[in-house]
């Protein structure tokens, strides 16, 4: 017996069943390279040739690196605030991988690497974090908060989730335009709550827009486990919800995300359809530089998955056993890369800060007079008390 | 914005700076697609038109911030006899001609598309463009204002309507936190030239919900630009304009002025964001008002000419920023100032207007700056008491009379 809705048929029963809380299984997740970096028997995956498999480390380690520099730089008071992306850097450096440049980049905070692989240079990130005249930002946002209109890659927003219906939005310019290129959106386990997630997802659904919707499952929101954010089998089961194709990945084996989204971008753009993919990993680092994760989980959970969940680590010994890489590069790319990032930070904080009038510019097109008037007060009561202003900052 | 400061420049009496030069008129502007496609003017926020990237020839467009008046004659005489319409059909004959202008104006919302829009504001343009860029979209404010702000990112220009402007409560987080800011914060790397529009304000027996006033809440937002439409001229204007400008602009329509019937030029106009609108000059009391309370306004100035005053109306129409230079000049001719709006009493446009000058103009004031607001309260539902939160024109004419005293 069928019955027929306005949003299909639907097939009667006479028996009374509710469809179960939580499936039988949790949803399978999808790994090439097992622990030791050695590719798994049968796995299907895309494959990576010599050049891109060594970027793609070479920029791993690099994020790994600049992560420590400028952790050590806030904490000796050279920079205000950071947020590390410690044990994400498959997910970062990988996504970015299989993406083009063409493909716009919809972050939440803790995917430095997706400009890092784009071409950001380390000057370019030094600068932002010190607030500086050559920060493209000028100064307006918190270190970590980067954007790069030519690498389309949007200004990181502190609010989260609220890129999530962006993305949407950029996704229905494209498809109106008509243009060979998807939208990836970022965010974690924690954004996943947000009510944006819910309507972007759906939205997104409904308009059978190009978008991929990566979920960085990293199991912490600040000091909230993943127990306590939702009761589902993850976010990966929410795409169906939605109507939305799904896949669970293993967020620290660098060749599985690479594929993953090498594989979404093309049904994205192809079949004019969203994709979920939900990357399973663990935030070694603290929330931010404002936070002191082993108040809230054990000291020894966060080590093991530093050493021996590394991802960095573990797709090394893959492109070592290719042949593609020794320890004596390793060794001279980690010393290269911390002399750069020590240089850009020395270099970044030498650099001027904005001038005052740049307060005043880009809130419109151009300023107003009600602005202009408050610039100038400024101005007046700055030089009237140069004493209490700091000498190198100009008007 | 607005390059003219107040008491700056030769105070050209009002009427002459604003005069209608007949040899800007322009031939109708419906033209085929084809040859509209290349010109491509934006509307700075300082009301300088300048051409986009894509112009092909420069366009004249008129930038009056007053309607056509019967005493302006070389208006009337060079221009042909215009048409009738009412104010929703105005501001959909705004929308239509920005998109056919300009394929990259798209609509999204509630029941836009195939229903046309709950006020009718888009009816037939999702048959006309398609029900892409005319687009349905689910019931999740925050989400298709923040999909619209993605979308102007990326280079469309998206108009997004609330159903009613109360419900743009829930898409405050969008609007404060990206729409307003993300220009600034990405170092003008990402514009957002969106605008946001729909029905607000106090209805026949909506309920609390439905009434909302929502230029109060916003008006504190930096980076985005409000306005008010109260005639199907100004609603045309004001919509052309707001989607040519590179700034976020919210537009506030009203949801019982939708039905007002004006007859408007043919010609292609727009109105400037940033001006206020004279709607009857005077020499006694500057009176100030936006959107619906004008009517009230006007209907308290018959009396109040009946009784021997001689009230000067201004419509302000630009919330966010306020008109100061028409202001100012009003205030330094009358010295009194009376505000009537509709928000509440706390935190209101007048709230903020008073304040604005008594801080520019007070040695100008003769008498404290009278503002009449609706009461700190709920709108209640039932007739006579929704009658009284809104200010009538009984009060408009004590009010004058106490101020002129």
């Amino acid at each position: 017996m069928v019955l027929d809705l306005p949003g299909g048929k639907v097939v009667l029963t006479p028996e009374m069943r509710f469809i179960s809380e939580s499936p039988e299984e949790r949803a399978q997740c999808y790994r090439v390279l097992d622990n030791d970096g050695q590719l798994i028997m049968c796995s299907n995956f895309k494959k990576v040739g010599e050049e891109i498999a060594v970027k793609m480390y070479t920029d791993m380690v690099t994020l790994q690196t600049m992560d420590a520099v400028f952790y050590e730089a806030q904490r000796q008071g050279r920079i205000s605030f950071y947020a590390t992306t410690i044990g994400e850097e498959a997910i970062n450096i990988a996504s970015a991988a299989a993406l083009t440049t063409d493909d716009l980049v919809f972050p939440q905070y803790r995917e430095p690497g997706v400009l890092l692989w784009r071409g950001f240079t380390l000057q370019e990130f030094a600068n932002q974090c010190f607030g500086n005249k050559a920060d493209y930002g000028k100064g307006r946002q918190m270190p970590i908060h980067y954007g790069s209109n030519k690498l389309n890659y949007f200004t990181v927003s502190a609010t989260i989730a609220t890129q999530l219906p962006h993305a949407v939005g950029a996704a229905y310019s494209l498809k109106m335009d008509r243009r060979n290129a998807c939208v990836i959106t970022y965010f974690g386990d924690g954004g996943s709550s947000e009510g944006d997630f819910h309507a972007a997802l759906n939205f997104a659904a409904v308009m059978e827009v190009p978008a991929i919707f990566f979920c960085r499952n990293n199991g912490w929101a600040i000091s909230t486990p993943t127990s306590d954010q939702f009761r589902s089998d993850g976010v990966v089961v929410r795409g169906r919800g939605y109507g939305v194709r799904s896949i669970r990945v293993d967020g620290n084996d660098a060749l599985a995300i690479y594929s993953a989204v090498h594989a979404a971008r093309e049904m994205a753009i192809s079949e004019h359809r969203p994709i979920l993919i939900e990357a399973i990993t663990y935030r070694v680092g603290h929330h931010s530089t404002s936070d002191d994760s082993t108040k809230y989980r054990p000291v020894d959970e966060i080590e093991w998955w530093r050493s021996a969940r590394d991802p960095v680590a573990r797709f090394r010994k893959w492109i070592e056993s290719n042949g593609w890489w020794c320890s004596e590069a390793e060794s001279e790319l980690r010393n290269n890369v911390r002399e750069q990032l020590l240089h850009a930070i020395q270099v970044a904080e030498k650099i001027e800060k904005p001038p005052l009038a740049e307060l005043f510019m880009d809130v419109y097109d151009v300023p107003p007079s009600n602005l202009c008037e408050q610039e100038k007060l400024l101005g007046e009561t700055v030089r009237r008390n140069p004493q209490y202003y700091p000498p190198d900052v100009s008007l | 914005m607005a390059t003219v400061l107040h008491g700056v420049g030769a105070a050209t009496a009002l009427s002459a700076s604003k005069s209608i030069d007949s040899r800007k008129f322009q031939l109708p502007s419906r033209r085929s697609l084809s040859e509209r496609k290349g010109s491509f003017l934006v509307v700075r926020s300082d009301g300088r038109m300048v051409q986009g990237s894509r112009a092909l020839r420069a366009e004249k467009l008129i930038t009056n911030a007053v309607a056509t008046k019967a005493d302006t004659s070389a208006a009337s005489t060079a221009s042909k006899p215009g048409h009738e319409l009412l104010l929703f059909e105005a501001l959909r004959e705004g929308l239509e001609e920005e998109m056919d202008r300009d394929p990259h104006v798209c609509v999204m919302g509630e029941d836009v598309g195939h229903y046309g829009g709950s006020y009718k504001v888009t009816r037939g343009l999702a048959d006309k463009y398609g029900d892409l860029r005319v687009l349905d979209t689910p019931i999740a404010e925050n989400s298709f204002t923040g999909m619209g702000i993605g979308a102007a990112m990326t280079g469309l220009r998206p108009i997004v309507e609330g159903m009613n402007m109360g419900f743009l409560l829930l898409a405050f987080n969008q609007i404060s936190n990206n729409c307003g800011m993300l220009h600034y914060t990405s170092g003008g790397q990402f514009k957002i030239p969106i605008v946001i529009r729909g029905p607000g304000g106090v209805g026949r027996q909506l309920g609390a919900e439905h009434s909302q006033r929502l230029e109060s809440y916003f008006q504190s937002i930096p980076g985005i630009q409000m306005v008010a439409c109260s005639t199907p001229y100004n609603a045309k204007g004001l919509m052309k304009a707001a989607i040519r400008s590179e700034n976020p602009v919210i537009l506030f329509e009203h949801v019982l002025l939708y039905n007002l019937k004006e007859r408007i030029p043919d010609e292609e106009y727009i109105c400037s964001l940033e001006e206020a609108e004279m709607v009857r000059p005077g020499e006694h009391v500057t009176i100030l008002t936006y959107s619906r309370m004008r009517y009230h306004v006007m209907q308290a100035a018959k009396t109040l000419v009946n009784k021997g005053y001689d009230p000067e109306v201004i419509d302000i129409r630009s919330l966010k920023p306020f008109d100061l230079y028409t202001i100012g000049n009003s205030v330094k001719k009358t010295h009194r100032v009376l505000i009537v709006e509709e928000c509440m009493r706390t935190g209101g446009i007048g709230a903020s207007l008073t304040n604005a000058i008594n801080e520019n103009f007070h040695d100008y004031l003769d008498a404290p700056v009278i503002c009449l607001s609706s009461q700190d309260v709920p709108t209640p539902y039932a007739g006579t008491l929704e009658e009284w939160t809104v200010v009538q024109p009984a009060q408009i004419v004590t009010a004058v009379e106490k101020l002129c005293q």
